[in-house]
């Protein structure tokens, strides 16, 4: 009888051990598969060629996507500017401010709002930011600042819930310590926590930015899609997961293998980005 | 003797449990008060009550007075804020803020609006040295204040309050967690400020009261038992709680 419970919990054990490592077996199946279809064209047309390169027309040789990476840093930065501060300022209200009652009615809000496909995003976007930036801005409406406006929301969970994350683990003591020198509730946030969070709100950042750069469907419907680095906030653009959402149907031979490097630039993106972010999160845990 | 403290019949009730109960004493100034008790007696409660960092608890009610200088510090046009500017504390844990040694001291008067760099120096210098560690530390100013030992983060934690120039300084068993020798520093340090501050000292530590302090009151269950001069406290305690306390019968 013993044998046999002892044999459960093993069997238990190994095959949540073997769930667990399957996710890791497709990272690598994923990253195999877009190097394996993605490297052979940069070797063919050359690093510099493809990523340096401004001209994209696949079917004719050319698959310079430099204006995409310019541009998805682009909207990238934009998405930034935008929810870095309004995210921030949510996760202080909500560590330091809110009561019990506000927070049990805000954080589901929160997790409603990170659960919005994308899709509806792209739609609220094109219903109602695009005419408002070209009624009021001008340009076409499909641009640089329409798309950053409805990233900056779609990335506003990311911001918020680890920026909070990081807030409320700075210790009550700093609180206690700085509010025994006199220390006002804001003179406290802004001395002590602010800079104790620091490196949990940078990685909240980071991760946001992972967030908006790998966004792909409202980006598509918002951004106009043109082949260009944009010269201002009015002109439209296309990132690196648009091109490779927009000609993929269509997409044969080289075209297709352009296509794949365009992913492979993207997935070393953001691989540095989840870097950066691990490594300021790490450091705060070492500290 | 001049009173700088006093409370009059202070409760103290956390939800229903009351854990002060009708409290009445006066601290005299420029001397050096021990509070103690075994844990739950009481006393941190109290040294709450007077830097009024009890306002951050929930659900907490105070009944009764508390006064410095005969001034009402439980009153609602009380600016809790000035009055920790008045009370400086130093608390059982040194909680150094993860700032440079200089930035620590220099954090209070810079909040209360001291800018200017020479001033702030000397602040920063004559602080550390009324806490005994300008000698440790004065090569080394803009290091990490978690970088020091924990004599000298508690030691560090005091001058912090000191640059605060408060009249009172509490100090909740600021050597709980000491070996003796950084002790004997802090006491060494409590005993030369006197003359300037009025402090109050929380301390398990029977010997240290004893040590340093003029006055002793022993708190027991929310209730202060005795109250009197250190050495009478100490040889002919009227309360024979406070004798089995004292000799360690129960702590």
């Amino acid at each position: 009888m013993i044998d046999r419970t002892v044999f459960k919990e093993r069997f238990v054990k190994w095959v949540l051990v073997a769930f667990a490592l399957s996710s890791l077996l497709f990272l690598f199946l994923i990253f195999l598969f877009i190097l394996s279809e993605g490297l052979p064209l940069f070797l063919k047309v050359g690093v510099k060629n493809i990523i340096f390169g401004f001209k994209w027309a696949p079917t004719k040789g050319y698959f310079g996507i430099f204006p995409m990476i310019i541009s998805s840093f682009l909207v990238t930065i934009g998405a930034l500017v935008i929810g870095a501060p309004m995210g921030l300022s949510c996760a202080i209200y909500l560590s330091e401010y809110s009561g019990k009652k506000m927070k049990m009615f805000l954080k589901p809000a929160l997790e409603l709002l990170a659960g919005i496909p994308s899709v509806v995003f792209g739609f609220l976007g094109v219903i109602y930011i695009v005419p408002l930036v070209r009624n009021y801005l001008g340009g076409s409406g499909f641009s640089l600042i329409s798309t950053s406006l409805v990233l900056g929301v779609m990335i506003l969970p990311t911001i918020i819930s680890i920026s909070f994350d990081a807030l409320v683990s700075v210790p009550k003591t700093y609180r206690e310590g700085s509010a025994a020198m006199g220390a006002t509730k804001w003179q406290t946030i802004y001395k002590v926590i602010i800079p104790s969070a620091k490196s949990g709100i940078l990685a909240s950042f980071i991760l946001g930015m992972g967030r908006a750069i790998g966004e792909t469907m409202a980006v598509i419907m918002i951004a106009g899609n043109a082949l260009k680095i944009p010269g201002s906030i009015l002109d439209p653009l296309r990132t690196l997961t648009g091109n490779i959402a927009l000609e993929l149907a269509y997409a044969t031979g080289d075209h297709r293998l352009g296509l794949f490097s365009t992913g492979v630039v993207l997935m070393v993106i953001i691989m540095i980005l989840n870097y950066i972010a691990n490594f300021g999160i790490k450091r705060k845990i070492a500290k | 003797m001049d009173t700088k403290i006093s409370t009059d019949r202070l409760k103290v009730f956390f939800g229903k449990a009351q854990v002060l109960k009708e409290i009445t004493i006066a601290v005299h100034r420029n001397t050096i008060t021990g509070f103690m008790g075994p844990s739950g007696s009481g006393k941190s409660t109290l040294i709450s009550v007077i830097n009024r960092m009890i306002d951050f608890e929930n659900n907490v009610r105070i009944e009764g007075e508390a006064a410095i200088d005969g001034t009402s510090i439980l009153d609602g046009s009380i600016n809790p804020i000035e009055l920790r500017r008045r009370v400086g504390t130093v608390f059982a844990v040194p909680i150094p803020l993860p700032r440079s040694i200089f930035e620590n001291i220099a954090y209070g008067p810079k909040l209360k609006g001291t800018t200017d760099r020479t001033s702030l120096h000397h602040i920063v210098e004559d602080s550390l040295k009324k806490a005994f560690l300008w000698d440790e530390v004065k090569d080394r100013l803009s290091t990490s204040a978690l970088k020091l030992s924990g004599g000298q983060q508690q030691r560090l934690c005091l001058a912090r309050t000191l640059a605060l120039k408060p009249e009172i300084i509490l100090l909740d068993e600021p050597c709980s967690g000491l070996d003796p020798v950084s002790t004997a520093k802090i006491e060494d340090a409590l005993s030369e400020l006197k003359s300037e501050y009025t402090i109050i000292l929380v301390s398990n530590n029977t010997k240290q009261i004893a040590r340093i302090s003029d006055f002793s009151a022993f708190f027991y269950l929310g209730e202060l038992i005795e109250y009197n001069t250190t050495e009478k406290v100490f040889t002919t305690p009227t309360e024979s709680k406070t004798e089995d306390y004292i000799q360690g019968k129960f702590g």
